[in-house]
């Protein structure tokens, strides 16, 4: 065997990560077997099958990989602050580039959102658990060790380094020999097939398990904006299943798709990943429309202005999604007809999202507004991103895009949306819904310092980009002169970064701060808040509610509280649970294997693990455990526990 | 489990009725996934390079026996699950078994036609045709490997366990399944075999 193809050479820094993580691993099993909490780990999280604790786990990847992406950014933006800066060389800085986008991405803002839904969602719907809870935990699985395939990239192997576009025939095998996009392919196909799989797991979800009355107009925001972004994960996240097994033929068996001679066809690719890539941006930020919804309306103390059209707009949105991919390579060549279709189409994304908006503001008007952390994100977002649409609607005219395109410029437009659309989104939901998991809040005073660090650095960081693109610096350049008069704005974007750094460092300082200190919440809604998640004690019991909710208007929490509609009315009786099962981390781990075996064209393994995962799957098939049902009596009693009272 | 008895037994509970329309969405994505194959061998129909193109490599005759099995697969599949409805369980094993025996007759045909392309010289590698072709079809004989595998192991838990709210549940969405399958082939047969072949 060829040994050399495994190491990366000659980076102190790539030396630095593999001693980092290699102590990182002897730390977590030295801790781990110190503290004796091995039994705790298998028995409470890794086979769970809990859906609070899966969103859990989700969003504590997400914030790993938020940090891993991080430090990208900030390397790079290192390497770019001066003038011909000797930091990283252009083949590592291709690889943080990429990497960069991969995993904030898809590894980072989907997992944070899927997180989200999966705490809040069955909570939103007076649901007991998702649909499939088993399946719920293989989705996370495959995730996580996919995520984790694409992280060992950079210390073993190479990571990939032809954009996170990986466009063709850069990606080939001619022009990226190491395994970097070997990785790139598999990765991103494990972890999608997990996507996929929760796409399927919460449309049944939302449309078969919600509580008696919940019509789909009586559905809060947020679950509406979820039911849509599965939707659109179902049809969109084949098309990359595709594109990436292509992929890797083309890189593993030597087919010829993407190839630039015996008939194959590089822009084949190009249309095929934005297919996937432009929903998959809509995956990411209709879910944060949903959650800004919720934050607004509650703490406007009013109702969602526009419900209706708030639905409907993100129905639009949806659909046009699917019908501007082509904006992402105006340049590429394909005609004037072609590219004045999808400027309108994609121009005419900008009309529902104003409507959202308008909207928001609406609810805000006349509110009684307090001004919490996570309102403060949501009160930012506003206008960030709509500097970042109209930016959008610039780039959209396919003419005018022959100037910005592959420059700073189009940079700054896409991290104006995805930072405020995605990421205060998730840091906002984060803060708003905390209390619920852990019967706690955020210290709000840290919280704010947060929030000032990040959204000033924010606009520091980026808002430079913009000036850079205008002036002609393009994207994915590694280094420059001291003539192109580019040094102090990037210097000034640098020291941006450097803020957000500050800024993400105290969130999770609070973090730790708060668990400590922080005094706990006595009734489960700290923010007197007015959707159906509200409604049950934090932290939340495993079966959620003890009696099913029946549901008779919109905010169905506020109404129970304001108009004492009753919202309880059943008798607790015993309650049907699921029973753990350690079998979707073993096939998460079977499929990492795979994955890594593939990745270095070692067949014997790659064989061995295919016919492990049908074995597994076949398991799970004869499994007959049907799970187990909670007494009445000991539901009672957990109630009372909570309560301090009888229901 | 609360079984409703005025529904089939495959739709009798809630877990079950919410695996068959999990079932259906999750066929919304096997489309997506099929119609992307599809467009990906429409784009590179022509593109066959100096290797062999579409009339030179294909035959009418395995193609038709393969259309035949699957296609009567379909329809013992059927016969099984009208079977089940009626709970004779042994004509259901046995509808069910010529069901999977068709989708291995299936599979071998597959296996040797694609043998008979290799050795005409038309590979995975030699054209951006042959590759889509190839992934293709390789992508659907794929599903019906898995569906033999996955089908004989509702045939083991049929013979052990009789016909449960469970096993009448998975035999049903097996059969969705096997149906879906056909229907791609349907297209197959149309829009590569007969359109190549005109």
């Amino acid at each position: 065997m060829d040994w050399d193809k495994f190491k990366v050479h000659g980076e102190p820094l790539i030396y630095g990560a593999m001693a980092s993580i290699v102590l990182a691993t002897i730390g977590i099993i030295v801790g781990l077997t110190y503290f004796k909490k091995w039994g705790y780990l298998w028995r409470e999280w890794l086979t769970t099958v809990d859906h609070k604790r899966i969103g859990i786990m989700y969003i504590l990847a997400a914030l790993l990989m938020l940090f891993r992406g991080g430090v990208d950014a900030i390397m790079m933006k290192l390497q770019t602050a001066a003038p011909d800066m000797k930091f990283l060389d252009a083949q590592h800085y291709n690889e943080v580039f990429t990497t960069h986008g991969l995993i904030m991405i898809l590894f980072m803002a989907m997992p944070f959102i899927i997180g989200l839904m999966n705490v809040i969602v069955p909570l939103q719907i007076g649901a007991r658990d998702v649909a499939f809870p088993r399946l719920n935990a293989v989705s996370f699985w495959l995730f996580f060790f996919g995520a984790m395939l694409l992280n060992i990239s950079f210390v073993i192997g190479g990571s990939p380094d032809a954009g996170w576009s990986a466009y063709f025939p850069l990606a080939s095998l001619e022009f990226s020999p190491t395994v970097g996009n070997n990785y790139y392919s598999l990765a991103l196909q494990i972890s999608g097939i997990g996507t996929l799989i929760t796409g399927v797991n919460f449309i049944v979800t939302i449309l078969k398990m919600r509580a008696p009355g919940m019509k789909l107009m009586k559905m809060p925001m947020f679950t509406w904006s979820v039911l849509i972004t599965n939707v659109i994960i179902v049809f969109a996240f084949p098309v990359l299943t595709v594109a990436l097994a292509l992929m890797m033929f083309d890189r593993l068996f030597g087919s010829q798709f993407f190839t630039m001679a015996n008939g194959g066809m590089d822009m084949l690719w190009a249309n095929l990943f934005w297919v996937w890539g432009h929903p998959e941006v809509y995956i990411v930020v209709l879910p944060a429309f949903g959650i800004y919804s919720e934050i607004i309306a509650t703490f406007s103390k009013k109702n969602l202005y526009g419900y209706t059209s708030m639905v409907f707009s993100m129905l639009i949105i949806s659909l046009l999604s699917f019908l501007v991919w082509a904006h992402h390579f105006y340049t590429m060549g394909q005609g004037a007809m072609v590219n004045s279709f999808f400027s309108i189409t994609t121009m005419a994304i900008a009309v529902p999202t104003g409507v959202k908006i308008f909207n928001w503001l609406f609810t805000l008007r006349k509110g009684r507004i307090s001004f919490t952390t996570p309102m403060l994100y949501s009160l930012a977002f506003i206008p960030i991103f709509t500097i970042g649409g109209v930016t959008g609607v610039m780039l959209a005219m396919a003419s005018a895009d022959y100037q910005y395109h592959n420059t700073m410029f189009l940079v700054a437009h896409f991290h104006y949306v995805l930072i405020p659309g995605a990421v205060f989104a998730v840091i906002a939901g984060f803060h708003y819904w905390f209390p619920k998991v852990f019967g706690f809040r955020l210290n709000e005073r840290l919280g704010k310092h947060a929030f000032w660090w990040i959204v000033i650095s924010f606009n520091v960081s980026f808002f430079p980009l913009f000036l850079l693109g205008l002036m002609g610096m393009t994207r994915r350049q590694y280094t420059y002169s001291a003539e192109t008069g580019f040094g102090p704005l990037s210097m000034v974007s640098f020291v941006g970064a450097i803020g957000l750094v500050v800024g993400f460092v105290i969130l999770v300082y609070n973090i730790y701060w708060s668990t400590r200190y922080e005094p706990r919440d006595t009734d489960g809604d700290p923010w007197d808040a007015r959707t159906l998640e509200w409604a049950t004690k934090s932290p939340i019991p495993a079966y959620n509610f003890a009696v099913v909710p029946n549901v008779k208007t919109r905010d169905a929490y506020w109404s129970a509280k304001q108009d004492k509609v009753p919202l309880f009315e059943d008798k607790i009786t015993k309650i049907h649970m699921p029973s753990n099962t350690g079998k979707p981390f073993i096939l998460g781990v079977i499929f990492f294997i795979a994955g890594f075996s593939l990745v270095f064209s070692l067949w014997i393994p790659a064989i061995l693990s295919g016919v492990g995962i049908l074995i597994v799957m076949a398991a799970m098939s004869f499994d007959r455990d049907h799970g187990f049902y909670i007494p009445a009596e000991e539901v009672i009693a957990t109630e009372k526990k909570l309560r301090g009272e009888t229901v | 489990m609360k079984i409703d008895a005025s529904k089939p037994l495959e739709y009798s509970t809630e877990e079950n009725s919410n695996k068959i329309f999990g079932f259906w969405v999750f066929l919304g994505a096997e489309i997506a996934l099929f119609a992307t194959l599809f467009t990906v061998y429409f784009v590179m129909v022509d593109r066959f390079a100096s290797g062999p193109s579409g009339p030179d490599i294909f035959e009418i005759g395995p193609v038709m026996i393969e259309t035949l099995l699957l296609l009567t697969s379909s329809f013992t599949i059927g016969l099984a699950v009208h079977a089940m409805r009626h709970g004779y369980q042994k004509a259901m094993m046995v509808f069910f078994g010529l069901t999977l025996l068709m989708g291995l007759g299936f599979l071998g045909i597959e296996i040797m036609e694609f043998v008979t392309y290799v050795h005409e010289g038309a590979t995975l590698q030699t054209s951006g045709f042959l590759s889509s072709l190839f992934v293709l079809l390789g992508t659907h004989g794929a599903h019906v490997t898995f569906g033999f595998l996955w089908g004989a192991a509702i045939l083991i838990q049929l013979k052990r366990q009789g016909i449960t709210p469970a096993t009448a549940n998975k035999s049903f969405i097996f059969s969705l399944y096997w149906h879906f399958l056909d229907v791609v082939w349907i297209f197959i047969f149309s829009f590569v075999y007969l359109k190549g072949l005109m």
